[in-house]
Order: C-alpha cells, then structure tokens, then sequence
C-alpha cells in the first residue's frame, strides 16, 4: 500500500458510504448536503484517472451549479419538509424491498462481470497510447475540441441553449404550462 | 497505478445506490439525485477508460460532455418540479398522475 492507493481507497469509500448515507437519510436538507460531499469525493477520483480538468468541471459545474440549483428548487418546493420530517408510519414497505432486492441483484451482476473480465485483452487498449502524468492534459482536450469532437461540441451548444430557454420558459411566472 | 476494475467496481457501487434512490423514493428531488448517482459513475467510466487512450482522447471528451447534458437536465428537471409542486402542491411523483387536467 503506498500513499497513492491509501488516498484512492479513502476516496472511494467516502463516494459510496456518502452516497449510501444521501439515500438513506430521512432529512432531505442533510442528504442534499451530504450529495457536496459524495461530488467532492467523485472529482478526486477523477484526479486519480489523470483527468484533471474534469475534475475540475465537476466541482464548477456540480458544486456550483446543480447543487445551489436543488437548493433553491427544495426550498421553494416544500416548505413544510422542512419543519417536520415524520418517517412515514410504514416507510419499509413492499415497494422499499423490492427497490433493495433489484439494486442488489444488479450490483451482483455487474460486480461478477467485472470480476471475470480480463482488461489486458481488450484489443484497442493494447495498441493505443496511455495518458502519462507529465501529459498536459488540458491541452490535449482544448485540441480535441476544435478539430476531432467539433460536431458534438457545436450540437452540445445548440443543445444547452435550448435547455436554457425550456427551463426559463418554464419557470416563468404565471404561464398556464 | 490504480487497476482499471477498481474504478469500475465503485462506479458499479455508485450505479446501484442511484438506482435504488430512483426506484424508492417519493420525492423527486431525491429521484434526481439518484439520477445524478447514475450519470455520475457513467463518467467516472469514461475517464477511467480514458486514461488509456491519449491519442483519440474519446474518455474525457465525453466525461466533459455527460457533465453538461446532466447540468441542463437538471436545470429543466427542477423547472419541472416548481411547476408541479405549484400546480399538485406535492413532488411526490406517486401521486403526480396526470399530464394535463
């Protein structure tokens, strides 16, 4: 175990024990506030893919946006959650189980196809040229935007400012939907 | 050097809880969340997978590109869920069940 391998366990382990803790706690405020911690944690796990400038997107996009987005959204949608949390009388009910069992049963499945899965054979990973830690990687995204990825770029533009105007026009005061 | 399988063993765990949030919650802010968990370990895939390939660079292109799909999704997804609380007085989406009156 060296320093590199502690600091990713100890990453990962926050992702899934914070995560586990955002869906399993009654208090929606805590849970939205435990979900910074789980994003945090994510965008040092990213650190650790040699993907910095993702990482970096991931704080800026997520903690800066989305999360302050479902802040405001939670206030100005229930104000009586707030207050009172009663845990409904019957919160472990059918619906709560099979939710469990069919998550589980994926977690199964996914974990023995990853299990049995020999990276080393993957054709295109064994001619193609890995990131090294000196890379500038930043750099190497800039290019890749304005020549290889052009077209996704430009549709993603397009993309976001119809998703803006759809939100605003929907958010907007006293239209009749 | 961490093992590829090791990212995509937490991404798998990460996958699953959203899930679960998806499929039991009855607040659709949390059922956002839970979608957020689910695209959340889809990047961390791509980059995972993309620390192997400098010279196409297809990883964190579109890890970049997921992050913001997600961020307008999730723009328009709480619109929606002002609107509905405004109009059912509740985000429960149990009881949401009707597109139009």
């Amino acid at each position: 175990m060296d320093q590199e391998q502690i600091i990713f366990y100890f990453f990962a382990a926050s992702v899934l024990i914070s995560a586990l803790c955002v869906v399993v706690m009654k208090n929606l405020v805590r849970s939205i506030f435990l979900f910074f911690v789980t994003l945090f944690s994510l965008a040092a796990l990213y650190l650790f893919a040699l993907a910095d400038f993702i990482a970096l997107a991931q704080v800026v996009i997520y903690a800066g946006g989305v999360l302050v987005l479902m802040l405001f959204a939670f206030m100005l949608s229930n104000k009586e959650l707030l207050n009172s949390l009663k845990p409904a009388a019957s919160s472990f009910k059918f619906n709560n189980f099979a939710g469990i069992l069919i998550s589980l049963l994926f977690l199964l499945i996914l974990f023995t196809v990853i299990v049995n899965t020999d990276f080393n054979q993957i054709a295109w990973m064994q001619q193609s040229v890995p990131i090294n830690v000196a890379d500038n990687t930043t750099h190497i995204i800039g290019i890749h935007t304005m020549t290889r990825y052009l077209l996704p770029f430009e549709i993603l533009s397009v993309f976001l400012m119809m998703a803006l105007i759809g939100a605003a026009h929907l958010a907007r005061k006293g239209n009749k939907i | 050097m961490i093992p590829l399988s090791h990212f995509m063993l937490i991404s798998a765990g990460l996958f699953c809880i959203g899930l679960y949030a998806v499929l039991t919650k009855r607040n659709a802010i949390q059922v956002l969340i839970g979608i957020e968990f689910m695209i959340n370990a889809a990047v961390l895939n791509f980059v995972a997978f993309g620390r192997y390939d400098k010279i196409s660079g297809g990883g964190q292109m579109f890890a970049l590109f997921a992050i913001v799909l997600a961020a307008a999704g999730v723009a328009v997804a709480l619109a929606i869920i002002l609107n509905v609380y405004k109009y059912f007085k509740s985000i429960d989406p149990t009881k949401t069940n009707t597109l139009k009156d």
